[in-house]
Formats: C-alpha cells, structure tokens, sequence
C-alpha cells in the first residue's frame, strides 16, 4: 500500500482520484461454496450447471411429449408412466415430484445468479458511449438473453397454470393430458403465447448451450468448432419440436374430432379417454 | 483528405465532459490516426486552444496507451491492432469519426480521451507474477515446453493491457486482460506452483472492478492482439479447480 502511494506520487502529475470498487471485498470467513456462488466466476458456473439441467427437461420434455402425434392413449398413457416412475421403490408421482422440485431449485439458482450478474454489469458499465458501440461479435440472442429469459419464466407459469394445474384452462379435466391440451391449443390467443413463448426459449437455449461450455472452462481445440453446432442443433431442435404442438392443434393435424379415443360434443370435447385397446379388453 | 471529428473534451476527473466537433482539412491518407490527432493539436496549439489530450508512447502497438473509442469500436475498425496502427486510408473521405475514451465504472476519465487503467494493476498485484525471485535465466531446454504450450503461453502474453476488452465489453467485463494475465504464467510450467491461488486472487481482485462475462465474445473481436476467449474459459475452469484443489497434492500429477 505504501509503495503504491509513493509509486502515485512520481508516476503521475494528474489529480487521480480512487477508484471505487463495484464490488467491495466482503469480510469474514464464509465457507467456500458461499464465496464462490458470491463470486462472479462461481455464478456463471452455477447458470451452467443449472442450464444443463433445465435443458435436459427441456428436451425429455420436447421428446416424450411427442406421443400427441400417436394419438390420446398413448400420450396419455406417457403421462401415466411419469407418475408410476419408480413406483415400487418409491410410491406413485414422488419421484416424478422429486425432479420437479430440483427441477425448481435449479431455475431458482439460475434466476437469481442472473439477476445478481445483471446487477453487477449495470454497476460496472460507468456512463456509457455517445456514440453507440458498434458490436462485432455479439449476436441478437446473447443481447437478449435477459429479456427472452424473462419471457420463458413467465411462459413457465402460464403453462404450469394452463396444463399442470389446470386453473387457467376451462375445459381443464384432471389426468386427461391429450383432451386438455388440445382444449387449450385450439384457442388461437393460447396458441399463439405458445409459439412466441417457444421461439423465445430456442433463442435463449441458442445463446445457453453455447456460453455453457465457456463458463464450465470447456475448451479443447479439438472440439471447439462442434460447440456452435451443438447449440444451434439443441435449440433448433427443441424449438421446432415445441412450437410444432400449438401448429398442429391450429391446423387439425392433432384434434379430438375423428379421434377414435374422444368423444366430442359439438366443438366441446367430452373426454378423451375411450381407448380402442381398453374396449377390447374387457 | 477532410474529415469531421466528433471528440470527448473533459478538463479533469471531476469536471463534466461533453463531444466537442472539430473540422480537420488536409489529412494525408498516410497518416496514422495519433498522427492525424497531432496534426489537429498543432492547429489547436496555434489557436491558443488546449489540444486533445490521448495516451500514446510506442506508436507501434506494443506498449497498449493509446486506446480510444473510434466510431463505436474499441482502437477503431481495423482488426488486429491498435488505434497507433491505425491508418487514415481506413476511412473515406469527408468521413465523420467519433472519439471517445474507454467507458467503464472501473476506468474514470482523467482527462478528455486518457482514462485511468490502474484497476489493471490491482489485478495484476494481486498474482500477476512469480513470488520467489529465482536467479538468472537458466540454460534453455533445461525444462521442456511443449510448442502448442509455448505458443498458448506466448499467445496470452501479448497482452498490452490497452483495455480494448473492457471498452468493447458490454458488461464492462475485465476478463480478456485477467485470463490473458493469468494464463501467461499457469499455461507454463513456472506457473504451477502459484497456478490456483493466483487464479483465485486475480479473479476475486478482478471481480471488485468489472463486470462479468456473459460471453459475446466482443473482447476478442476488439483486442488489439486478437487474444481468444478460449483463454477466459481457461480461467473458469481453473477458478473452479481452485475451491476444490488439495493444496498438499499439488506437486503430484
Ligand atoms: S501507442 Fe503503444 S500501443 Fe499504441
């Protein structure tokens, strides 16, 4: 300290005012899985790692719901199968609730280290330019993270409210996963926050599955140029899998009427669980 | 050629700054930006006007002082070098060019386009080195280097500490300059022994400045020694080795 002062003293002839940390250095001892989610490099970290998970519900999620296009008994049947998961060790939907409620610690996490790095970026960038920097390398979908972040945790509650927990879907009838969703698609306005939503959530998952690899430190030469291709696989694919649902219901592709496995009442759909199979056996 | 500036002026660090237009005629295509700029000066100087303070030393883009903000690019549109390498032939003529210093919380402005870089050297105080002072240079090949390593060490090593990554950064993020600092010394085999408190240091002290890397990749684009990002990741593996490191084991594997 004291030879930096001296090192002041002859190295400049200008007023050179402190500069103030955005950061402060926090003192005491915290253990150090605490100081290192506190520091920027730990958050990143944690945004991966949390990244990762979401996005391998993202992509089961994507890839099981598929079933929609085999027909009612086998999506609901799908949906069956998640509740019974490991159903003699554990009893029925535990474990399906088990990865749900990590499934929600990540998204926490991952949130809040979001909004903490947010904070500090804002505290960090001074006054800005005049003239508007001319980016080179930043694309549309790194720029917008926060805000296509924002637009899927919303879109998560909508959805949890329209298909899980039924209270914004009129035509909502418990466990009948196949009639349910496609009451709620075949409402254009529905249909519509749907794609935006998942168009959104491949924009995000763009940016994501690339940074990750970055903020883990995984970087080898070797397959440095396959990390691009990888996130723009991942996020095509899950957004054209996602967004092809509320297409389908739109266009007829998937409906109740003149489905053996509904019985509909007009435009109203009755149920949706009257399986060939089930008829025939007794 | 005749161009148009649109420049910073700001008397002192606590004095508010604005963009000031000066009319500059008679610039030769030849001339390099600074050149350009002391040719602006002379005529301010002739006018009784106080001239456009900048940082310069080497005019070869090696020592990293003459970093400025050149229509919204970090050291202006060229890529690879820095605003002392930088040749009026790059802009047309009757062109009207921006001048600003580097912005960032951590850089204030001193004085119109010089800023103050110091929170550089905190980082680089804080593990920028080799503690034990170790004698003269020892005969070469006495410990072997693999080239992809020398070459990588050397690559993070030219860093000039213009702070291009910082003034580029969105988020006026530190990390180009810090992993370049810190991957210089723990690509080596010297490093080793300093490698993950000196990553832990440097990036704690770094992180009490800048902000933190969201991973555009604007740094790289900007850096006047195209230093790569990989190096960043480099530092993020190595900041997260360090929480679990068994520091006794270090000299094994
Ligand atoms: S003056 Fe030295 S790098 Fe430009």
């Amino acid at each position: 300290m004291a030879l930096r002062e001296a090192d002041r003293a002859m190295a400049t002839t200008m007023e050179r005012p402190e500069i103030p940390p955005i950061n402060p250095k926090r003192g005491g001892t915290a253990p150090w899985p605490v100081t290192f989610y506190r520091s920027a490099v730990g958050k990143k970290w944690v945004m991966a790692v949390t990244g990762i998970m979401v996005m391998g519900f993202v992509f089961f999620h994507a890839v099981g719901n598929l079933k929609v296009y085999l027909g009612a008994e086998d999506l609901n049947h799908y949906a069956e199968f998640l509740q019974q998961l490991l159903v003699p060790i554990l009893p029925p939907t535990i474990a399906l609730w088990i990865m749900r409620g990590g499934l929600l610690v990540a998204i926490v996490f991952h949130i809040h280290s979001a909004y903490g790095l947010t904070r500090m970026n804002h505290r960090a960038n001074g006054s800005g330019y005049e003239q508007r920097r001319h980016y080179q390398a930043a694309n549309a979908a790194s720029r917008s993270m926060r805000w296509t972040g924002i637009v899927v945790g919303l879109f998560i509650l909508f959805h949890l409210a329209d298909l899980t927990f039924g209270t914004l879907n009129p035509d909502f009838v418990r466990d009948d996963v196949y009639r349910n969703l496609v009451a709620s698609l075949s409402r254009p306005p529905v249909a519509l926050i749907y794609i935006i939503a998942n168009i959104g959530l491949g924009i995000h998952l763009f940016h994501g599955s690339w940074s990750m690899f970055q903020s883990l430190g995984l970087n080898n030469p070797r397959w440095n140029s396959w990390r691009k291709g990888f996130a723009i696989g991942f996020a095509g694919l899950v957004m054209v899998i996602n967004v092809s649902f509320p297409i389908a219901v739109l266009t007829g592709v998937v409906s109740a009427t003149n489905n053996p496995d509904c019985v509909t009442d007009g435009s109203v759909i009755v149920d949706c669980t009257q399986y060939e199979n089930q008829e025939a056996t007794p | 050629m005749h161009v148009k500036l649109h420049v910073w002026r700001q008397a002192g660090p606590t004095t508010p700054g604005t963009m000031e237009t000066y009319d500059a005629p008679g610039i030769s295509e030849e001339m390099s930006f600074l050149e350009m700029l002391d040719v602006v000066n002379e005529r301010l100087n002739a006018d009784g006007q106080e001239p456009i303070a900048f940082e310069h030393d080497c005019r070869e883009g090696i020592c990293g002082s003459c970093g400025m903000m050149i229509n919204g690019q970090a050291h202006g549109p060229q890529r690879g070098t820095a605003t002392c390498q930088l040749h009026m032939r790059k802009f047309q003529d009757g062109a009207e060019i921006f001048i600003e210093p580097w912005r960032a919380a951590a850089f204030p402005v001193l004085k119109d386009l010089i800023v103050d870089r110091s929170a550089f050297d905190r980082i680089v105080e804080s593990g920028g080195y080799i503690t034990a002072p170790t004698g003269a240079a020892p005969d070469a090949n006495l410990t072997l280097i693999p080239k992809e390593v020398a070459d990588a060490a050397m690559d993070a090593a030219a860093c000039i500490g213009c702070g291009a990554c910082v003034a580029a950064c969105p988020n006026s993020a530190g990390q180009l300059f810090t992993a370049a600092k810190i991957n210089h010394l723990n690509l080596l085999p010297q490093g080793q022994a300093e490698r993950y408190t000196r990553v832990q240091k440097m990036v704690d002290t770094m992180e009490e400045f800048f902000g933190s890397c969201t991973n555009h990749g604007e740094c790289q684009e900007a850096c006047p020694k195209d230093i790569s990002i990989d190096f960043i990741a480099y530092m993020n593996r190595d900041y997260v080795k360090a929480q679990l490191k068994n520091r006794k084991l270090l000299s094994q594997d």
